[in-house]
């Protein structure tokens, strides 16, 4: 585990690097952010200590970027994040329910992750897909035309598969 | 590819593929392997082709036919009767009205298609966009290799200009005239840069272009490196568009592989790179000069203009911005001439504008028609008219910036000026219809909740002004608006508009105000009457159980505060002092026995 860590942070390492050669170093801290995301899933507080040493930023510079982006998450996350669109196409045919029926399925507000850590009920913003609206994510896969009932369904099936 | 006889596009948007469209890849691939057509026969993967409610959608061409809601046991046949017997399989066909449109001959005649014209898309679909190739046989830098042979800067500059084509980003500024000023600005370094931040939530035609038509972005923004004096280029991209920064990114690479991107471009003396570089989700990173705050590492808040970036932009330099659909009408502009291009649209609005047609309507997808077509046209002709049998009830132009037309507004011409004498604003080009069963006091609310999340803080008017209309809203469709409220959320709602520092602020009252001015008998209806006509605000509704019961329970069984009571077989009833108006009697009775009102 601990190995992993080191492997990730070393990889980090090298690409903040090779940002650094660039004109404007300090303007990749965005995507410094993001691969630190890729690589862990969230912004690990010990980690940023590593970005801000690595490209000469202070701490709190970064957080205060951090904090500032909807994007970026500030604690672990779940297994899968389910993403409910709440765009307007959605809004209009119903994604507040199909929203409702996954807090209470789940059993958490959103932003937050179940307590077994299986779920991160997220929301989202036109996933581009209105023709199919009201429309979910889980993790990289799209789901259309849901109601509460079958959005509640399929979190069951994404539930069996990881106990089985 | 010689041998090729056949090409079989196959849409690849999200809409598609949630329908099926990857097994349908599977079961075509398995049909030509079948007899032994490998050879002939070549499978393209397009974007969104912008028929999201048709799909899984498979075009073949030559010909230009196209097949709608094919299913994995339908590829066989579309191979076998289409490309060995020459028969069209009749009852897939999308084709319902036949209008000729030149434009737009490479899709045939059909009615969604037929009343477009394609301009910004015009490659949307028939290349494949990870294949540079394609782009290149369809006249793909072509104009680059011209403004670069043939033409000044300044040339390139007064072509934009004659063409008349304003920004699609939402301003509508005069692109050619923006062009000039950033090229006049004093300066040793310039920047350009393409706006993909797409932050209207129900848009999605920027993505649908990058997706489909890469280069075009690219060339777009090259051909301006050479107009203003720029060596750079930057695209500023949303992090959720996965799909589209990988298309991006191997455009780029093609490109410069090809030579037409990199240090002295087709041998001339001009160099241009581009690099992307990924938002991080906020919505007020689409204004510019936030987005340059963003580019520089920093929190994406906007600043004061002027100066504008077209003087002092990205690292103080001046810098170019322009929106994605901008960028991908430029090469057209220049092969055919900004004469031609101003022939299209209305006297103030040139061109073309996609708009992204969802909610309530039939056929939801990408539209892209000339600027001046109507919204009825839009509505009813390419969109089929309302889903499910409703009745029409307002139509939302421009997001969360723009504003709600009734009825009888329909006939108003899209384009900068008619949209926005009439109250609404062009915005990105998102449209959204809305059918009786919403109710307006709720969408305006929606739309509020939404800007009011976004607001990056920075001014009062802005954070403030949005909260305090918000919680007024929220307390109307709770029941307990009072007498004033309406006026209340005017007033708030024109000082925010009147001194918030950037666009955010000054169009976040639109939504309200609009609803206020076209809907306000349901406002009033919500405050003195409490009621909710479209039935959507809970607290507004009475549930009664009506003579159809059979008595099942199902309702009882539900019902978290045991409001419901009846025998067996007997009629229910619920008590109304108990019930929370959940709904979830409502969403459960078989036998439509329960009413809302
Ligand atoms: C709150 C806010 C959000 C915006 N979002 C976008 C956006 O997502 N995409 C875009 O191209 N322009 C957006 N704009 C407009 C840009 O500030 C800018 O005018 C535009 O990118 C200029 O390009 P154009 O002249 O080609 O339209 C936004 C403006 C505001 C005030
Ligand atoms: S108007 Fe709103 S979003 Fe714009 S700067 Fe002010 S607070 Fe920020
Ligand atoms: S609004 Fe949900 S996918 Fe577009």
């Amino acid at each position: 585990m601990i190995e992993m860590k080191d492997q990730k942070i070393d990889e980090l390492k090298e690409y903040i690097a090779a940002t650094q050669s660039n004109d404007n170093p300090e303007s990749y801290l965005i995507a410094v952010l993001h691969k630190v995301q890729g690589l862990f899933g969230y912004l690990p507080r010990e980690v940023m200590d590593v970005v801000a040493k690595a490209m000469n930023i202070p701490t709190a510079h970064i957080w205060g970027v951090a904090t500032f982006y909807h994007y970026f998450n500030l604690k672990p996350v779940g297994k899968h994040i389910v993403s409910v669109c709440m765009g307007t196409a959605c809004y209009v045919r119903g994604a507040g329910k199909v929203l409702e029926a996954l807090k209470k399925n789940i059993g958490v507000e959103i932003g937050e992750t179940s307590e077994d850590k299986l779920f991160t009920l997220q929301e989202a913003r036109c996933l581009g897909a209105c023709g199919i609206a009201p429309v979910i994510m889980i993790d990289d896969k799209i789901y259309g035309e849901l109601t509460g009932k079958t959005a509640t369904e399929l979190i069951k099936k994404y539930r069996k598969a990881a106990k089985g | 590819m010689p041998n090729t006889e056949y090409i079989i596009t196959l849409c690849d948007g999200p809409s598609c593929i949630h329908k099926g469209s990857r097994t349908v890849k599977d079961a075509l691939e398995e049909a030509i392997a079948k007899h032994n057509m490998q050879d002939k026969v070549k499978i393209h993967l397009s974007g969104c082709l912008g028929m999201c409610s048709k799909g899984p959608i498979v075009i073949v061409n030559p010909g230009y036919t196209i097949y709608g809601s094919v299913t994995e046991a339908d590829a066989a046949e579309i191979i076998e009767q289409h490309l060995i017997n020459g028969k069209y399989v009749t009852r897939l066909v999308v084709d319902e009205d036949h209008l000729y449109n030149r434009f737009f001959r490479i899709f045939g005649d059909n009615d969604f298609f037929g009343k477009q014209m394609r301009i910004t898309l015009r490659n949307c679909g028939i290349i494949d966009p990870e294949n540079i190739d394609d782009y290149l046989s369809l006249r793909g830098y072509e104009a680059l290799a011209k403004v670069l042979t043939e033409l000044t800067p300044k040339d390139v500059i007064d072509e934009v200009k004659t063409s008349g084509l304003r920004g699609r980003g939402g301003g509508g500024f005069p692109t050619g005239v923006k062009w000039d000023f950033t090229a006049n600005a004093p300066g040793d370094e310039r920047y350009v840069i393409c706006n993909a931040d797409e932050g209207d939530p129900g848009a999605f035609m920027d993505r649908s272009a990058i997706e489909g038509d890469p280069h075009t972005i690219l060339e777009g923004m090259a051909i301006a490196g050479y107009a203003i004096g720029s060596t750079k280029g930057i695209v500023y991209i949303r992090a959720e568009y996965p799909l589209a920064i990988k298309r991006l990114e191997k455009a780029i690479e093609d490109a410069s592989k090809n030579n037409l991107l990199g240090d002295n471009i087709l041998g001339s003396e001009f160099s241009f790179d581009i690099e992307i570089r990924l938002g991080a989700g906020a919505f007020v990173c689409g204004e510019e000069t936030a987005l340059i705050h963003s580019i520089e590492g920093s929190r994406g808040m906007p600043r004061p203009r002027p100066p504008y970036p077209s003087v002092k932009g990205l690292f103080g330099k001046p810098t170019l911005i322009n929106n994605v659909e901008t960028w991908a009408n430029i090469p057209v502009i220049i092969l055919d001439g900004g004469k031609w291009f101003s022939s299209i649209g209305t006297e103030t609005s040139k061109g073309t504008k996609v708009f992204a047609v969802a909610g309530m309507v039939k056929n939801t997808g990408l539209v892209e028609v000339p600027m001046g077509t109507t919204l009825r046209n839009i509505v009813y002709d390419i969109g089929g008219g309302i889903e499910g049998g409703g009745k029409f009830k307002a139509i939302q132009t421009g997001g969360p910036s723009g504003g709600c037309l009734p009825e009888e507004y329909l006939d108003t011409k899209v384009d900068y000026e008619s949209l926005a004498a009439v109250g609404s604003i062009m915005g990105s080009g998102g449209m959204i219809v809305i059918d009786e069963h919403s109710c307006m006091v709720d969408v305006a609310k929606f739309f509020l909740e939404f800007t009011q999340d976004e607001s990056c803080g920075k001014c009062t008017p802005c954070r403030e002004g949005t909260k305090r209309m918000l919680e007024i809203l929220t307390r109307i469709t709770q029941g307990k608006g009072k007498p004033g409220d309406i006026e209340k959320l005017e007033r708030l709602g024109t000082m925010a508009q009147r001194s918030s520092l950037c666009g955010l602020g000054q169009s976040a009252p639109n939504p309200v105000l609009s609803t206020i001015k076209n809907f306000r008998q349901e406002y009033e209806d919500h405050i003195f009457n409490k009621k909710c006509v479209a039935g959507v605000c809970g607290a507004l509704l009475t549930y009664t159980i009506i003579e159809k019961c059979v008595g099942c329970g199902a309702c009882k069984r539900v019902c978290p505060t045991n409001a419901i009571s009846g025998t067996r077989k007997q009629l229910h009833t619920i008590d109304q002092d108990a019930c929370i108006k959940c709904g979830q009697c409502y969403d459960t009775c078989k036998f439509e026995a329960i009413t809302k009102a």
